[in-house]
């Protein structure tokens, strides 16, 4: 097992993060009556455990036993009738879903599945807990229409069916939604917060950490303890015993954007052009999110440019960034920002050096 | 509707008021309404506003005061986004709806001869489907009447939005939260310092079911005294610290902390919408910047926000603003230099 599972705390308790938030949540989950939740944060800082523990202090160990089904539902969509394909985790307790899998779909998703699983309250033999919880991740990837067919659905059903919800972005959120909601906000971990996890699991392993070491492998990660933990078992199957200034590797694609920053400062030409669409396309196919490629290629664009030029590259990285978005084929979008950039910088370099 | 099991229910719904007189809202809404209620004779309404104002609770109330509980059922269609709204399926709910001849009367309610037709979230109607409601909305207008719940009116077409009486629902002012708001700290058993309750109201922003769901949260974490400093911290509102720093950064002219800021609003988690509208105020308010400046910089606020609802990567928005912030207030040209 990673150490990334391995060393999840499986308890509100052994939470080492957000401590505060856990015993919160805590709290929260005393009662019944718990209000829907909304968790939102960057990504890797934590979410998904405390949701976890949270299911546990809600249910116990049973929310622990889950199964992971595929199913298909036939949905009667007025002029025809479709497929929905989507994958449930669930236990006796809850089940956890990604509505947005479904597409453009989406919407009927939260129409006919999720509703009929919000109605249907749960019959409990011990007569304990009377609702169930229903988990959706990436709410903010999901359709305006779906969003909205949320609402009413999350206050009907509100005493049979819990909803959390979770996501990177709450601004893409609707207002009525957050509103239906108490919105928890994850930060991601400090330096320091991943140093001690890092500590944490170090000890557990038994392994020797040099000074320093931990504190390295924290500002790699760029706040996001997945990574962080991810990077020091890497460092560990490399070189072990680690010494203070061991080498940690930068993740595959990140290299490979960083390659392609430095050959479109180089070079600014149809075939040059021409080479990096092929790299773009390798990305895509590797399944890196296209806006995450954007933001990396600008990040590592703003550590070389002038910073007259910085104002100039950030704005158009948010222009196509948003075409994207409004798009469908997002290569076009990275092309058309790295042309741009070519030409921008062609300019520039002219002005300069002429 | 039946209060079943109410120990699951979050408060928001445990409080959703069941009669139209204990709506916490502007009279004049509750006086036209009650004033319905005794005559009971209704035309076609529309209710509009923000989140969390009353809409839904009003409508049910109506509902449920013409006709009781037990007529309820036979003579209540509640129609909302969580149901498909087709065209055709809406036409034919409808119909079946309306064909059932109105029957009995249930002592002790109005009971008027019509029955009513809510479509909840109306605003995420297509067009077409508005439309198609005209005609719906003709053929049966004896035996029915219909209310429209919105959010933006904007978006319902005119011709039906002009055959209703229309009620503006305000966000909630400050006074009138705190009724409700104390009115359900005394049936939990909680005390709330005066400061603390002010703070609730400015948390919520004239959302009423916010600010019940921060109150049940607080009640949950602190226990049964809360106090302001608390609420504040379980909020979620964005400190104004860390919208001051990323201003003083945009007036250092130094690119590269400008963009630290906006890296640390987003690895804290903060919603960039708000964050936005934080700067927003501080721009409109501050006077050393001249207006071409302020206007300038609110132009980009604009567009940002569009494109957030747009779905844009919010890092990049936030970045885009901030550089462009900086970029008026230390007179940087408008035009990009290499721009071809
Ligand atoms: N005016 C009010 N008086 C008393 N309680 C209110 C009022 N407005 C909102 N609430 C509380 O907030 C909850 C939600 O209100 P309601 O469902 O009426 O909002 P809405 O206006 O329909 O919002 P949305 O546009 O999001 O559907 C209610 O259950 C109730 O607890
Ligand atoms: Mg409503």
């Amino acid at each position: 097992m990673l150490w990334v599972d391995k060393y999840r705390p499986k308890t509100l308790d052994r939470v080492i993060v957000h401590e505060e938030v856990a015993q919160n949540l805590k709290k929260l989950a005393a009662e019944q009556d718990c209000p829907h939740l909304l968790f939102h944060g960057p990504s890797g800082s934590g979410k998904k455990t405390l949701i976890m523990a949270l299911l546990r202090e809600m249910f116990g160990p049973s929310a622990d036993k889950v199964k992971v089904e595929n199913q298909t539902w036939k949905v009667d969509a007025g002029t025809r009738n479709i497929d929905v394909e989507l994958t449930t985790l669930a236990s006796s307790h809850h089940v956890e879903m990604n509505p947005a899998d479904a597409g453009f779909q989406d919407r009927y998703v939260v129409q006919e599945v999720i509703k009929e699983m919000a109605k249907n309250r749960p019959i409990d033999t011990k007569g304990k807990k009377g609702f169930k919880v229903l988990v959706l991740n990436e709410v903010d990837k999901l359709s305006r229409e779906a969003q909205h067919s949320l609402r009413r659905t999350m206050e009907k059903y509100s005493a049979s069916c819990h909803l959390i919800l979770c996501c990177n972005s709450s601004s893409k959120v609707t207002e009525a939604v957050r509103s239906r909601c108490l919105n928890v906000r994850i930060s991601a971990p400090t330096d320091n917060e991943i140093v001690k996890v890092l500590e944490f699991i170090g000890k557990k392993e038994g392994l020797n950490l040099p000074a320093g070491f931990a504190l390295r492998l924290a500002e790699k990660s760029n706040r996001s303890l997945r990574r962080a933990i991810l990077l020091f078992e890497t460092c560990r199957v490399q070189q072990y015993p680690f010494s203070s200034n061991q080498a940690i590797p930068a993740m595959d694609w990140e290299e490979y954007v960083m390659e392609i920053a430095s050959d479109i400062m180089k070079e600014q030409s149809p075939k040059r052009l021409f080479q990096v669409r092929g790299k773009l396309y390798e990305l895509l196919t590797n399944c890196i999110p296209a806006e995450i490629i954007l933001k990396r290629l600008l990040y590592e664009l703003l550590k070389k440019l002038d910073s007259e030029l910085k104002h100039e590259v950030s704005y158009w990285a948010a222009y196509y960034e948003h075409r994207m978005r409004l798009g469908q084929k997002s290569i076009f979008h990275l092309e058309a920002f790295v042309a741009k950039f070519m030409s921008i910088y062609k300019g520039f370099l002219i002005a300069t050096f002429g | 509707m039946a209060p079943l099991l109410r120990s699951s229910q979050p408060w928001v719904e445990k409080y959703r008021p069941r009669q139209v007189k204990d709506v916490a809202h502007q009279d004049e809404v509750v006086r036209v309404l009650t004033n319905t209620l005794e005559t009971a004779n209704c035309p076609h309404m529309l209710f509009y506003g923000p989140p969390g104002t009353g809409k839904t609770t009003t409508a049910l109330a109506i509902a449920y005061q013409l006709f009781g509980p037990e007529l309820y059922k036979k003579r209540v269609l509640e129609l909302n986004a969580s149901d498909d709204r087709g065209i055709n399926v809406v036409r034919t709910k409808i119909k079946d709806f309306a064909a059932v001849a109105v029957g009995s009367v249930h002592q002790g309610y109005p009971c008027p001869p019509y029955k009513i037709i809510i479509l909840d979230e109306a605003d995420s109607m297509t067009e077409d489907a508005q439309n198609a409601l005209r005609r719906t909305m003709e053929t049966y207008s004896k035996v029915t009447r219909f209310f429209f719940i919105c959010n933006y009116i904007s978006r319902i077409i005119e011709p039906l939005a002009s055959r209703c009486a229309k009620f503006r629902f305000k966000p909630l002012t400050e006074e009138i939260m705190s009724k409700r708001i104390l009115h359900i700290c005394q049936e939990e058993g909680l005390n709330l310092d005066p400061e603390a309750l002010s703070s609730l109201s400015s948390i919520a922003q004239g959302d009423l079911r916010r600010a019940i769901t921060y109150l049940q949260y607080g009640a949950r974490t602190f226990g049964s005294y809360i106090s302001s400093r608390e609420l504040i911290s379980v909020s979620g509102v964005v400190p104004e610290e860390v919208v001051q720093a990323l201003y003083s950064a945009c007036r250092s002219g130094n690119f590269d902390l400008a963009d630290k800021e906006a890296k640390n609003v987003i690895a804290e988690g903060y919603p960039v919408s708000q964050v936005l509208s934080q700067l927003f105020d501080i721009i409109v308010q501050s006077d050393d910047i001249t207006d071409e400046q302020k206007s300038r910089i609110c132009k980009k606020l604009a567009e940002a926000d569009k494109c957030l609802v747009d779905g844009a990567d919010e890092y990049l928005q936030l970045l885009d603003v901030t550089s462009n912030t900086m970029r008026a207030i230390c007179n940087l040209p408008e035009q990009f230099s290499y721009e071809s």
